[in-house]
């Protein structure tokens, strides 16, 4: 007799594309956050199967600093070119031509914290009543009760204490006038959860995500790759060398770290995570600023 | 692929949620969980190492793992449902930690919803109090296919037998009023790790399982319901391109049963009937789908279907009403008006409705129906009779969890306010 039973990477996945289709059925403008990261890959590859074979029903956003990995912007191109999604870009540097952000100074500026700024432009400028993003519950401490339907106030603001319950997979998506949500279909899932649904379903991922050699330097205890974006300390010229990493994560150049890592395959992905001593964040310079700044950044409207 | 990798696609996915007053030591367990199963990582356990020393405390406190948002560090308590995740080479497990207190039912309502299993946790020294009744009754409400009751702080007693079956005895007392089929119970000491993941060495006497070996075993196979096929229309996919000029595609989550191609449906409310055409999943074609997969169905005949319509098997029907009896749990601060009128979300149909009466309200306490004074604020658990503008068609929520939940939403507010479990 045949056995009724998903895995749970199935699990997880009709879970996903049953919010993606509420999104699309609860709203009027919705929109997916595309960063290049695996997350929000991931998230597309779900997109494409959860409306197949109609095309993906709202236009992919991707927040550029202007500081990326040139192959993010490859692998976007050449997504958005196959799956023929509609691509928006919201610039972090228009933000900062028009006074809206400020650009960071010193060896530690980044222009991460820039992106919210330009994001809630962004949304306001496309009228988007959703904005669907990549965030994990597993990622950070303060998304561990972040609801897959996530209420933003008319300034784009979470209020962590004032959430509306989510119950079965009932998922209330109702709002005022000038509010948005943010829908956060893959809560559930871990990093490792992601790799091996990326083995399962054989979806081809950026050339950095595996092994490469590339020139790095020291900071504060973590390798960053060497670019034109980020001020070096004398000291930190002094560890400048060729090593061979790879990124677990990929995000704005300046703070994304590297590790070092012979993976070249998603199955030696794998296997290096199950063996890994430290979370995928431990590597991102943005949340050791301090425990709880994730936290801040979230009520302010970061993804 | 080889065997190991295989291996990772064979991992079946259990959410379970943890029940127990302050105290009972309800972090110390997920933290010992997560610890024991090498699920922590460098970092985090140098972030709580040193956020104990900072505290002055002698010993590392695992409790600190689950700790949530930062109003509730300062406070020191969890309030609101977190989720925490952890992995074991069989499972997958999803935790949905809620805290205990009763001012908190709405939160455990919450997280029971999703739940395969639940864990209530006793303190040895207290025994079975009014909150661990509470707590199970909350369970067997939700319709929890699963309860472990973790004895905890068996050091404090002596690691006794005798303390362990006087529990055991209270609970399933109490216990046989409610619908709960499958109990287990385990005598931990969660702070030292006895029987959480590895065997206690102190409590010879206990022959049963460790907690980890049930949450890795027990069965959840039969957790949905495959046996009455229900299909909620959640989305119409009309590609209009050239390949694919005339699909009309029903996207949706099957809430029970088993589709398979070929199958004469009936579409609710109308009452066509047709049949199952191709079921597909993305780009690949199925012959069957069950119950919680996500999938596009193709019928044969083209009849006018849109979202909040229901496909069902055509001698299986659900019930259609607009009278309809619920238990349910108020989630707002602003009480439950009689006479008030609502919208509810249903599956994938959202209609007005108004509320006939309250019943009675449960003093979950007690567990005593009370039927004076009946007024539901928030909390509260009582039995109301809707009355919906349009009809709906569903299950009892002992039947089926999908087809039998609901959700009361404030139309002026937007908030959702009730979370109702159809009789
Ligand atoms: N002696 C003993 N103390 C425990 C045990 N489990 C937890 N505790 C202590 O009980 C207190 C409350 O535990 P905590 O996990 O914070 O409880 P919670 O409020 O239910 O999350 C803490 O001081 C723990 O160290 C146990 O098995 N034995």
């Amino acid at each position: 007799m045949a056995t009724y039973k998903l895995n749970h990477l199935q699990g997880l996945e009709a879970e996903a594309i049953h919010v993606m289709r509420e999104v699309a059925a609860q709203f009027e403008n919705p929109v997916l956050l595309f960063s290049g990261g695996k997350d929000s890959i991931v998230m597309t590859h779900l997109a494409m199967k959860a409306f197949y074979p109609a095309s993906i029903p709202f236009p992919l956003l991707h927040i550029d600093t202007g500081h990326n990995f040139p192959e993010t912007i490859v692998y976007r191109d050449r997504l958005v070119a196959r799956t023929g999604a509609k691509l928006v870009i919201g610039h972090v540097q228009d933000s900062i031509d028009r006074g809206t952000a400020v650009e960071e100074k010193g060896y530690n500026a980044s222009r991460n914290a820039l992106q919210s700024v330009t994001l809630l432009e962004s949304i306001a400028h496309g009228k988007y009543d959703a904005a669907l993003g990549g965030g994990r519950r597993d990622e950070e401490k303060s998304r561990a009760k972040e609801r897959f339907f996530s209420h933003r106030d008319e300034f784009g603001q979470w209020d962590p204490k004032n959430q509306r319950p989510e119950l079965w997979d009932l998922y209330n998506g109702r709002k005022h006038q000038g509010e948005h949500f943010r829908v956060f279909p893959i809560s559930n899932w871990t990093e490792m959860d992601v790799w091996q649904y990326i083995l399962m379903e054989e979806i081809p991922m950026p050339s950095i995500y595996f092994t490469h050699r590339r020139l790095c330097f020291e900071r504060s205890g973590a390798l960053y790759s060497y670019s034109e974006f980020m001020n070096l300390r004398d000291s930190e010229k002094e560890t400048l060398r060729e090593m061979q990493v790879r990124f677990r994560t990929i995000g704005d150049m300046t703070c994304t770290g590297a590790t070092v890592s012979n993976a070249s395959t998603v199955v030696e992905i794998i296997e290096e995570i199950a063996s890994s001593r430290v979370t995928e964040r431990g590597s991102r310079q943005d949340d050791k600023r301090g425990e709880a700044a994730m936290e801040d950044r979230k009520k302010l409207g970061y993804f | 692929m080889t065997s190991v990798h295989q291996g990772y696609l064979n991992m079946e996915l259990l959410r379970f949620i943890t029940a127990g007053s302050v105290d009972d030591g309800k972090s110390t367990l997920i933290g010992r969980l997560l610890y024991d199963s090498k699920s922590i990582f460098a970092d985090q356990m140098e972030a709580i190492e040193l956020a104990s020393f900072r505290k002055g405390e002698e010993h590392v406190n695992l409790a600190l793992l689950t700790d949530g948002l930062r109003a509730e560090r300062e406070q020191g308590i969890t309030i609101d449902v977190a989720y925490r995740y952890f992995a074991t080479p069989k499972r997958k497990f999803i935790i949905a930690d809620t805290p205990g207190h009763i001012q908190y039912t709405r939160n455990m309502v919450t997280g029971a919803s999703t739940a395969n299993l639940a864990i209530v946790l006793v303190d040895a020294r207290k025994g079975v109090v009014e909150q661990t009744k509470r707590h199970a009754y909350i369970a067997s409400l939700l319709q929890i296919p699963h309860l472990v009751v973790c004895i905890n702080k068996m050091d404090l007693v002596d690691f006794a037998e005798q303390t362990y079956q006087q529990v055991k005895h209270d609970f399933e007392n109490f216990a046989s009023k409610l619908a709960i089929n499958d109990v287990h119970f385990v005598p931990i000491c969660a702070l030292e790790g006895d029987n959480v993941v590895n065997r206690s060495e102190r409590m010879k006497w206990y022959g049963g399982s460790t907690l980890m070996h049930i949450l890795e075993n027990v069965h959840i196979g039969s957790d949905h319901n495959h046996i009455d096929a229900r299909f909620p229309v959640q989305y119409v996919l009309r590609p209009m391109n050239t390949a694919h000029h005339d699909y009309r595609g029903y996207a949706g989550r099957v809430a029970g049963g088993i589709f398979r191609v070929g199958d004469k449906v009936a579409v609710l409310p109308s009452g066509f009937t047709t049949r199952v055409k191709g079921i597909h999943l993305g780009e690949r074609e199925l012959s069957e789908a069950f119950a919680p997969m996500s999938v596009a169905l193709t019928l044969e005949d083209d009849i006018g279907i849109s979202r909040g319509d229901m496909l069902v098997r055509v001698n299986n029907r659900p019930q259609t009403g607009q009278d309809i009896d619920l238990m349910v749990c108020w989630m707002d601060e602003r009480p439950l008006q009689v006479g008030g009128r609502y919208v509810v979300r249903h599956t994938t149909s959202d209609v007005r409705c108004i509320i006939l009466e309250v019943t009675y309200t449960m003093d979950i306490n007690t567990l005593q129906r009370l039927e004076e004074g009946r007024s539901i604020g928030l909390n509260d658990i009582g039995r109301v009779r809707i009355r919906a503008t349009g009809p709906l068609c569903f299950d009892s929520y002992r039947k089926n969890r999908a087809t039998g939940s609901l959700i009361i939403i404030d139309e002026a507010t937007n908030r959702t306010v009730g979370a109702g479990m159809i009789v």
